[in-house]
């Protein structure tokens, strides 16, 4: 795992090299053992490393044979070893034994086509000297990052925001459209960022560029059975667990040792499971609360004592939280709306300093096999506008979300209204999620008239559908759901602001088994009722997951991973940054949001009267933002790429 | 009556509108909370709760329900009710 920087021109000569190596220095997080630069006429790339396969031999930028291609790449080729041998017969030859250059092997016998044939998790820069050509890639469902900008002559490129930000012709201004799609969807719908000046490569998609143009297109999506596509599916638990177990071992392969997160619900304690059948004395590692409410340790630890293994706890307190909040968001690049990032972010930092560079995780299971509560909830639903007379209305709201208080205390009638379904909105095509965005839409009352006025013709719902595949509309509900959370939380928030960054920032790589593509295209084509049997989530996993952990874990209630949101930065002892940037006068010169509604929120936290996830949303959504503006424009700080302790390698 | 429903829509304003009270999220007495999506699934527990506080008022489970707080109309006869001197109930025992 590394972080990679790039600028390719069509003026020879305008690429400043010493600034690529600045860029480059900003991922020192993400690959601190050793850095690389290599620069041409029209190309410049940097690489900073993280040593996990081939340790002597990895080293980037790496040419192919001849000196014809450069790759600076970010990720690892799982299959590498069998695209690998693959090529040997076709005759090519290696140097090394890493999958960087299975990469540039592969691009030599199919060009841009190479990574359909790709198992992994990538984000990489490939400069052609011969036809003087940019091939950029991103992995299919987005876990690893990659950022580009253009300016005049020169393309930029980066594994993080904060490195295209050295470059002083770059622009760092907030994009009005981003937070009005941050606070609707929780994240941006790519290739829009944060920020104006900035584009997201999308999860799945190429881009090409040539003489100063650039070309995107996807090279992969989801795809899923139609409504009356009813040819019988054979799909069995064992199929799902054959796919898992071999999606297990091939994130195994490292030549350093791989460890696993362990949060004691279903997915990682399968994965865990599965990994420990080949590491016996296999190595977790899990967060802990102080709060009940969120920590779920008691699982954890029986699943520790149920398979032997070698754990570690990282316990989180609401001051943890607070402390580290600002790191959070200089790793996140973006407003976020829930403190869940911190501990995670604190997670690594225990991972890394217990020796460990590699984890294996349970996400993506929710996504691809059918898990969230907002699944379940659109059915309930769906059955409420089949049947308004209904009075189990309000108990089955209960009974979906048993671990959310003040909904439990709410009054039957409230909560079937809340819930409740009219004809307009079971036409929506995002139906699902109605809910839900409703709810967080509420928090753009927070932004400032100019901001309003900047997004006033802007309307992200339009966005939104130009996105959606042809066939999204032929797809059952089940799976419409399921898509707009694979192609848009799981990418723009569960793997960037939860995931890679997370683990990045303290230079721990995250493998996902549940992503595998083989186990994805498995999914994808089994029928609804295999996810969710009636209001029984992930149903097939559970089946697969039969002999492998213990049945108090399988058939629990599940419990989503949620850490102390607002209350955290108002606790007996509280950071002096929450208060400067929470400060009127603050909030006015940043110009984000009405510094009237801010002190009002203030106000209801500091009186311990905000209870509800609207004012959670908007309190850390507000102070992400600040911090945001705090970190990025206000103050931003290029390193000095001179003052790292990694080697450094410079071909020329 | 009328001062009663400036309170409550002071309140209303600020704690779930975040002070904002332009269009489009404008409301009128009578305007329905849930349908205007003002009041989200944990707010009316807070509305309660300032009602209990500020008029220093009991209010009964059975009596959360939309009839008596799904518009400031409702909310501020439905106080306004409370209010008056309730009739002494003896139980027998």
């Amino acid at each position: 795992m590394c972080g990679i920087a790039g600028v390719v021109t069509s003026e020879p000569g305008s690429i400043d090299a010493d600034r690529v190596m600045s860029m480059t220095a900003m991922l020192n997080h993400r690959g601190p053992n050793e850095c690389g630069l290599h620069v041409e006429p029209r190309a410049v790339f940097g690489h900073t490393r993280l040593s996990i396969v081939d340790l002597a031999g990895g080293c980037q930028p790496m040419s192919n044979d001849d000196g014809s291609l450069w790759i600076t790449f970010n990720g690892e080729i799982f299959n590498h070893v069998e695209v690998r041998e693959e090529l040997v017969s076709k005759g090519h030859r290696f140097r090394t034994e890493s999958d960087t250059e299975v990469i540039l092997h592969l691009f030599e016998e199919h060009g841009t086509a190479a990574v359909e044939k790709l198992n992994g998790q990538w984000a990489f820069g490939i400069w052609n000297t011969r036809s003087q050509t940019l091939f950029l890639s991103r992995d299919r469902i987005g876990v690893r990052p990659l950022f580009y900008t253009v300016v005049g002559c020169r393309l930029l490129f980066a594994s993080e925001i904060k490195a295209l930000f050295v470059d002083p012709e770059i622009s760092r201004e907030l994009d009005p459209c981003a937070l009005d799609n941050i606070f609707t969807f929780w994240t941006t719908l790519p290739p829009r960022t944060p920020f104006k000046s900035v584009r997201a490569l999308p999860p799945g998609h190429s881009l090409l560029w040539r003489h100063g143009i650039a070309t995107v297109w996807q090279h992969w999506r989801p795809t899923f059975a139609c409504v009356g596509d009813d040819r019988p599916n054979q799909s069995s638990p064992e199929m799902l667990r054959t796919a898992l177990d071999d999606a297990v071992r091939i994130r195994m392969r490292a030549d350093v040792p791989v460890g696993a997160y362990l949060s004691g619900g279903l997915d990682s304690s399968v994965i865990v499971a599965l990994m420990q059948r080949r590491n016996a004395r296999l190595r977790t590692f899990s967060i802990a609360f102080d709060n009940v409410d969120f920590d779920e340790s008691h699982h954890q630890r029986e699943l520790v004592r149920a398979l032997n293994l070698d754990h570690a706890e990282m316990r989180c307190s609401i001051a943890d939280i607070s402390r580290v909040f600002p790191d959070v968001v200089w790793h996140a690049e973006s407003p976020i709306l829930r403190t869940a990032p911190a501990p995670l972010f604190l997670l690594s930092q225990l991972t890394r300093d217990s020796g460990y560079k590699v984890v294996l995780t349970g996400e993506g299971a929710d996504e691809v096999l059918g898990g969230y509560d907002i699944f379940k909830e659109a059915k309930i639903r769906r059955f409420w506008a089949k049947f308004p007379g209904s009075d189990r209305r309000a108990s089955l709201v209960r009974r979906l979300y048993p671990y959310l208080r003040n909904l439990q205390r709410q009054p039957a009638q409230y909560l079937q209204a809340f819930f409740h379904t009219s004809p307009e909105d079971l036409a929506s095509p995002w139906f699902s999620h109605l809910p839900r965005w409703r709810l967080t839409a509420r928090l753009k009352l927070l932004l400032s008239e100019d901001m309003r006025a900047a997004a006033a013709d802007y309307d992200a719902f339009s966005d939104l559908a130009a996105t959606l595949p042809l066939e999204y509309g032929d797809w059952p509900p089940f799976t419409q759901s399921q898509y707009l959370e694979t192609a848009h939380l799981l990418p723009g928030y569960i793997l960037s602001s939860q995931g890679d960054r997370m683990a990045m920032a303290h230079s721990v790589e995250c493998r996902h088994p549940f992503l595998d593509p083989d186990v994805v295209a498995f999914a994808s084509q089994l029928p609804p009722t295999l996810k969710m049997k009636v209001l029984n989530e992930k149903y097939l996993l559970k089946q697969a997951a039969r002999d492998l952990i213990p049945a108090s874990i399988r058939t629990r209630t599940k419990q989503p991973y949620r850490a102390p949101d607002g209350a955290a930065f108002f606790g007996s002892r509280r950071d002096d940054y929450v208060a400067d940037l929470l400060s009127p006068s603050q909030v006015k010169r940043d110009g984000v949001f009405r510094p009237a509604a801010v002190a009002a929120l203030v106000r209801k936290f500091d009186r311990g009267q905000a209870t509800s996830a609207k004012d959670d949303m908007a309190l850390v959504g507000i102070l992400s933002t600040q911090l945001l503006v705090d970190r990025f424009i206000n103050h931003f700080e290029a390193v000095n790429p001179w003052n790292g302790s990694f080697r450094t390698f410079v071909h020329s | 009556m009328e001062r009663l429903i400036q309170d409550i829509r002071a309140f209303i304003v600020e704690n779930f509108l975040f002070g904002d009270n332009s269009t489009p999220v404008a409301f009128s007495d009578d305007d329905s909370f849930q349908e205007r999506g003002i009041v989200d699934s944990t707010g009316i527990l807070e509305l309660v709760c300032h009602l209990q506080e500020r008029y220093a008022i009991a209010i009964a489970d059975d009596e959360l329900i939309p009839e008596n707080l799904d518009s400031l109309s409702k909310v501020a006869r439905f106080v306004e009710r409370k209010r008056q001197p309730q009739p002494v109930v003896n139980h027998a025992r």
